[in-house]
């Protein structure tokens, strides 16, 4: 009887540990960072305007070049134009920045400006950086874009 | 059998049990999927090269490919170095062409879905890239007003077949080059301007046609794509095709917690990007500093995206026109290479720094600082078993 029990015991040791070894290897599996802040739409640092960042064509794929629209709104919902926007960046758990310059290249009408060269070349979280400059005064943003 | 060895024997077969089973989470399906050869998407036209299929363009390439005529001393081709039975590589640390070069010779399958070229990326397309070891003395060493006349001389009627009438070339130097010697310096500023573009021409067009032909390596299916395949579909790999559970392990290390997968991403395992990681320099080897100094060349080439013999528009110049010209990170920052037919070609590294897998992994493992730059790498500690797996899983990418 004992050694019934002894072999019990020692299944039940095993299947923890099989457990075990699983759940260390889902935790360790690439996830996306829980709370990251990934709004497409949201006021700039110092309240200055309003930026929302999307792809210009609705998707985002990984490894090419492509273009994705910022839009600038007053507080107000009034378009903001002429604004000089530079753009920088990076992966911030990688320590790089991003791997093209991209450029605001296009005023589109209606406060939309088209940002052009972005190129994602791995998953994990984006950081995209604009600075502002327009009449109402120089602010800054930051979206992440998470792949 | 004591009761002990039993008790062994059941934990054995629990464990190879339960690693022989594919646990992979819908997560790591997704990203296996992503590195499948079949999520390849079909070669995108090259606008910058209207003779990129042009087939006859792809037969004079290959022609010009293994003609050890373009070359100075008459003893090197492409081939030399880009061995046709070996991945269109050379197996050595560092190419030997006219002389020795500093740089390992790049495998050549899928070249043309790069958007940069060279370890460095100095060059921004394959017709460019194709004319520069032409020109460099230590590769075939030559000059292109030497490959105008030859090209007219020997293949005349092939070349103006696909690119019509060469120009008049009785007037220009039988030897003369912006990039040569003093003597071919000297020749090429003395020619008239219409005479350096009647030559620039031909010269250009000699990379196109090669880079026609290169247009035609691509990479092959391996068991680890037969692998991806079977599971995605849910069907029971065949004997051969069906992963180890060492090989298993290297998977999901490759994905998960070795995080090679974050730069060797894609079907062809590469992000198409540069980063230090830390890659040691090689003893009485030239200065590298990778491509920290190739962004200036790139932008000199009078071949780039937006020089005169780019054909199409300059919307395909993107990746030139949004580079990343000056970040600290560029400093001894080298290509991802593709790690597909790796197990099967070393040395590794830009300059055939490491002898075998073992070591490429030990050092990913090791992260040890870069010489110059900051290396991106972190340490791993890897065991000696999951080190094993990786390079048992890296083996999957040449069968």
């Amino acid at each position: 009887m004992a050694s019934i029990w002894r072999y019990l015991l020692a299944g039940l040791g095993l299947a923890a540990l099989l457990a075990g070894i699983l759940a260390i290897v889902y935790l360790t599996a690439p996830q996306s960072a829980p709370g990251t802040d990934v709004s497409r739409s949201k006021k700039t640092a110092n309240g200055l305007f309003v930026a929302s960042f999307q792809p210009e064509r609705g998707v985002i794929k990984q490894g090419e070049l492509q273009s994705w629209l910022l839009t600038l709104k007053t507080v107000k919902g009034d378009p903001v134009e002429g604004a000089a926007i530079s753009v920088s960046g990076g992966m911030p758990q990688h320590n790089h920045g991003l791997p093209t310059s991209p450029q605001a290249t296009d005023y589109l009408g209606e406060g939309r400006y088209r940002i052009e060269g972005l190129k994602f070349t791995m998953s994990g979280v984006w950081q995209l950086r604009f600075a502002i400059s327009a009449a109402a005064g120089s602010d800054t943003v930051v979206f992440n874009v998470v792949l | 059998m004591s009761r002990l060895s039993r008790l062994l024997a059941l934990v054995a077969v629990l464990l190879v049990a339960g690693c022989g089973k594919p646990d992979f989470s819908d997560a790591e399906k997704k990203t296996i999927a992503s590195l499948a050869l079949n999520a390849l998407p079909v070669l995108k036209p090259d606008t910058t090269n209207r003779f990129a299929d042009v087939p006859a363009a792809a037969a004079l390439g290959s022609t010009l490919f293994f003609d050890q005529g373009m070359s100075h001393d008459g003893n090197v081709s492409c081939s030399t170095c880009h061995k046709i039975d070996r991945q269109f590589q050379d197996d050595l640390p560092q190419a030997v062409g006219v002389g020795r070069t500093n740089r390992r010779s790049m495998p050549l399958a899928g070249v043309a879905r790069n958007p940069w070229f060279f370890w460095d990326g100095r060059r921004d397309s394959l017709w460019a890239q194709a004319l520069t070891p032409l020109e460099n003395p230590l590769e075939q060493a030559g000059n292109r007003a030497a490959f105008a006349h030859y090209i007219q001389k020997r293949f005349g009627e092939r070349y103006e077949r696909i690119f019509g009438p060469l120009p008049d070339l009785s007037t220009v130097p039988a030897n003369a080059s912006p990039l040569g010697n003093e003597a071919e310096q000297a020749a090429w500023k003395a020619m008239t301007a219409a005479q350096m573009d009647d030559v620039n021409r031909v010269f250009s067009n000699i990379g196109k046609a090669i880079a026609a032909f290169e247009r035609s390596i691509e990479p092959a299916q391996t068991r680890f794509d037969r692998f991806a395949i079977d599971l995605a579909s849910g069907a029971k790999p065949k004997a051969d095709d069906a992963f180890s559970p060492e090989e298993m392990l290297g998977l999901k290390l490759f994905i998960g917690k070795a995080n090679c997968v974050t730069c060797h991403n894609g079907p062809r395992f590469t992000d198409n990007s540069f980063h230090n990681t830390g890659v040691p320099p090689v003893k009485d080897l030239p200065l590298d500093r990778g491509r920290f100094d190739a962004v200036a060349q790139v932008e000199a080439d009078p071949f780039n995206c937006f020089g005169a013999f780019r054909d199409g528009d300059a919307g395909a110049c993107g990746e030139l026109r949004f580079m990343v010209k000056d970040a600290p990170e560029l400093m001894r920052a080298y290509k991802t290479p593709s790690l597909r037919g790796a197990a099967t070609r070393p040395p590794y590294m830009h300059a055939g720094q490491f002898s075998s897998l073992e070591e490429v992994v030990a050092h990913y493992s090791a992260a040890p600082a870069a010489v110059e730059g900051t290396s991106e790498v972190h340490p791993l500690q890897l065991s000696d078993r999951e080190r094993a797996a990786l390079v048992a899983f890296l083996k999957t990418l040449s069968e």
